[in-house]
């Protein structure tokens, strides 16, 4: 890839804002740019990361998740009731884990039958199922906040896998996650890229007719993919639960828009088809830093949200314009090729 | 090999209905390996709901379908695509978001049920796919960023990679020119030899005579004749696909002698797409206009309609020239274009018929207060759908339920509504059947006798010979030669052409 492309290409862009950004928050508070906060900014893009890929997979397909933090906050709070109730306190986290990575694939279940069984579009379907998610835990799993988790999820909060102490300043803690997100993030990206089903996935936002042409099954796609994001959505759930040490059913509402933000503006097309997961972490990173760092500029937290949602808007009006410079470039290109 | 060469391919007695509508009734035909058949039929005769019956997007209602020594009552498209069908549609079916790469290659990665894939193995397969045609394109380039051309051969080399036994071609010549046909043809002979059951859809009886052994022609859904393709005659093939007896007769009403110019172009010139490019329409004149694809043709026509960017020259209507550059210029000036993809730039596809037909002069039809008047609107509506004689039972219905010969019709009587000086008309017949087209080039004679002028711009030779006053050859973005109303002659002309 020459230099012009690479300098055109998203990811690019993005990695320029977040230098820039930090050079700016940087520059008016020296605290910023420590270890610590590095770290800092790691952890609270891991549970984001995690919703942000699933979000990724089903915008490359060409639809809209808008029930995943509905998903994750029911998978992972539910999980802990059922612990709670059954007296299940284990050692190891790999109970709760798989508890809610199962509760999760079930409602991303339901979401595949609204999507594929149905056909009722993909917004709707999610918006009507977030809302009978969140009605169904309140109403029938619990709706009070725990704050006493499993000893194992509340041990792992501070799991951490390197600590440094400056020789000024707060103790660096780097969380021990940052290793199986790395490795579920590179697995996804490998999802996407070298197998059938990931290709599947752009394909279906590339053209639902001509996929279905190639003998891809569409409902199959789709419905592997909701309960894909369903899956992710509940291991994302119980990390969150974890790191924050206590289970409120009323958590991660109003999510949506950072992860969907932070997905858009990692260059997935809102249009499908488009999206790579470097793109993905990036954006995710940007936000982090725009919610968690914004603050040390004197940015209140109420703008914090303004500033997300304008960037969602700045990222959608950026693809747009491009694509339509993309449109007239490829007119003047073929009838270059029409000349020769 | 041996062995395709002798398997038969086709359906038996396939049935098939649409709510009360019969698609098909009791059709059969059969094509062996090596072959290449051809379906020939009119808009609505049932070629498409065949297709979509062998490549398992429909099942029938009754009836067989054998592939080789298989028989099936009904196909998945996924079996269709594991038995060896394979469907060339006539909007390529590619993946826009995909490489060139990836577009030839998913398709066998399907057929292997293959759960991973390489970039080296990809690539393997579309080069490999494209050398057995012949064709040179960027493999990792994305399909969005390629021209139409590029796509048609990619769609054919997708098509014949690896496993395909029987392939369809659904209209796979209309986008192309002489020269490209030419070597489609070449390509089709290789596939033959390999012994791949071809089967050619097309309207055009030149070319289906050209390159078919065998022929079964459609109407109304049954087989009204089949057998040797040497043993029809050109008239008889349309007169059994239409039921009726279509001459290709010249049908260009007389012109009156004037010095009057409707239009003048002078000197336009894009380099290095067209340079000093000359001429005058008079009124009531339709002229004719050819050239290869990439000769530079498309691109004039736009030009003049201000959608192709213009470097110098003048374009002068009713002696005042008129702003380049700007197509609502050219509109204001009467001005009017069809484009040659119907589809994709000239219709509101999931809109009804109705807001088709009057989207162009809606100015026309504002009440005071700037409200639209519906009453005046559905009477509009009616006049054309009557005027055009375009079939549907209900103006309200979506124009993609429609047939690609009353598509085109919307398309007409939606800028013949604005009542233009001067109307350019890209490729107004391609993807039309023999019946509709000449219902089509009546309707420009009609309005041309009213004295409406018209720039067809075709690659259809007979057609421009059936319609035109005049006929000017566009070579590399220039006019290499004019030919008056006594010089148009087929053979002439398609000499000056390649």
């Amino acid at each position: 890839m020459d230099f012009k492309k690479l300098l055109l290409r998203n990811e690019t862009a993005l990695i320029i804002a977040i230098v820039i950004l930090s050079l700016v928050i940087g520059a008016k508070s020296p605290e910023f740019f420590t270890l610590a906060n590095l770290f800092d900014i790691f952890r609270s893009s891991f549970v984001q990361l995690l919703f942000a890929l699933g979000v990724l997979i089903v915008i490359i397909s060409g639809g809209i998740d808008v029930s995943f933090p509905a998903v994750g906050i029911f998978a992972g709070y539910t999980s802990v009731v059922l612990m709670q109730h059954f007296e299940w306190n284990p050692e190891n986290l790999l109970l709760p884990i798989a508890l809610s990575i199962v509760i999760g694939t079930i409602l991303g279940a339901i979401n595949s039958i609204a999507i594929a069984s149905f056909g009722i579009p993909t917004l709707i379907a999610t918006l009507g199922t977030s809302g009978i998610f969140r009605g169904l835990m309140l109403t029938f799993i619990g709706s009070s906040f725990i704050s006493d988790i499993p000893i194992a999820l509340d041990k792992f909060a501070t799991a951490d896998l390197l600590k440094i102490q400056p020789e000024e300043g707060t103790l660096a803690r780097l969380h021990i996650l940052i290793i199986p997100i790395a490795i579920i993030t590179i697995l996804v990206s490998l999802l996407l890229t070298r197998t059938m089903f990931g290709r599947s996935v752009y394909a279906l936002g590339g053209g639902v007719e001509a996929t279905r042409r190639l003998g891809i099954s569409i409902k199959r796609t789709q419905a592997k993919i909701y309960m894909l994001v369903g899956g992710l959505s509940g291991l994302a759930g119980i990390l969150y639960v974890s790191l924050q040490r206590k289970a409120n059913p009323y958590d991660l509402t109003g999510s949506e828009l950072d992860i969907i933000a932070a997905v858009v503006l990692g260059g997935a097309s809102i249009m499908g088809g488009y999206g790579t997961v470097f793109g993905t972490v990036l954006g995710v990173l940007l936000i982090s830093l725009i919610k968690g760092n914004l603050i040390l500029l004197g940015v209140s937290g109420s703008w914090q949200r303004a500033a997300v949602g304008a960037l969602l808007v700045i990222g959608i009006t950026v693809q747009a314009i491009n694509e339509s410079k993309k449109a007239k470039n490829r007119r003047v290109s073929t009838s270059d090729e029409a000349a020769e | 090999m041996v062995t395709l060469l002798t398997a038969e391919y086709g359906v038996e007695n396939i049935v098939k209905s649409f709510g009360g509508a019969r698609a098909l009734s009791g059709v059969s035909l059969s094509v062996k390996g090596g072959e290449v058949h051809c379906i020939a039929g009119e808009n609505g005769s049932g070629k498409s709901t065949l297709i979509k019956i062998m490549s398992g997007v429909h099942a029938p209602d009754s009836g067989l379908i054998r592939l080789g020594d298989k028989s099936f009552t009904q196909l998945s498209p996924r079996e269709a695509v594991r038995e060896g069908v394979q469907v060339i549609f006539q909007d390529f079916s590619l993946l826009p978001n995909l490489t060139v790469a990836e577009n030839i290659a998913l398709p066998t990665y399907i057929l292997k049920n293959s759960r991973l894939l390489s970039k080296k193995q990809t690539n393997q397969l579309a080069t490999n796919a494209l050398d057995l045609i012949g064709v040179d394109i960027d493999i990792n380039a994305p399909v969005a960023d390629i021209s139409i051309a590029s796509k048609q051969l990619i769609a054919i080399a997708r098509a014949t990679n690896l496993g395909v036994k029987m392939l369809f071609m659904d209209e796979p010549t209309t986008a192309l020119t002489r020269k490209e046909i030419k070597r489609l043809f070449e390509v089709v002979e290789q596939i033959k030899a390999r012994g791949v059951a071809t089967v050619f859809v097309s309207h055009k009886i030149d070319e289906i005579q050209e390159i078919c052994n065998t022929i079964t022609i459609l109407r109304n859904g049954e087989v009204v004749s089949d057998g040797m393709m040497k043993d029809f005659k050109r008239q008889g093939i349309s007169q059994a696909m239409t039921g009726l007896d279509v001459s290709e007769t010249r049908i260009a009403p007389k012109l009156k002698k004037s010095n009057d110019k409707v239009i003048e172009v002078k000197n336009l010139t894009t380099k290095p797409t067209f340079s000093n490019v000359s001429f005058s329409i008079a009124p009531g004149e339709i002229l004719g206009m050819t050239g290869l694809l990439g000769s530079g043709r498309t691109e004039l026509a736009e030009a003049i309609f201000g959608q192709y960017p213009v470097d110098s020259g003048e374009v002068i209507v009713d002696g005042k020239p008129i702003h380049l550059n700007s197509s609502s210029a050219a509109l204001k000036a009467g001005i009017g274009y069809v484009p040659p993809d119907r589809l994709t730039q000239g219709l509101f596809l999931e809109q009804s018929i109705l807001n088709n037909l009057v989207a162009v002069g809606i100015d026309q039809y504002q009440s005071s207060g700037g409200r639209l008047a519906k009453s005046r609107l559905a009477e509009a509506g009616d006049r054309w759908i009557k005027d055009l004689r375009i079939k549907t039972k209900n103006p309200l219905n979506p124009v993609s339920s429609l047939s690609g010969g009353n598509q085109q019709r919307v398309v007409l009587a939606k800028w013949l509504a604005m009542n233009p000086h001067l109307m350019i008309l890209n490729g107004p017949t391609v993807g039309v059947d023999i019946g509709s087209k000449r219902e089509i080039l009546e309707i420009i004679r009609d309005r041309a006798q009213e004295g409406m002028s018209f720039l067809v711009v075709s690659d259809d030779i007979p057609e421009l010979i059936q319609i035109c006053h005049r006929v000017i050859v566009i070579k590399n973005g220039q006019i290499s030669k004019e030919f008056s109303e006594e010089q148009l002659d087929e053979t002439v002309l398609y000499k000056e052409l390649s």
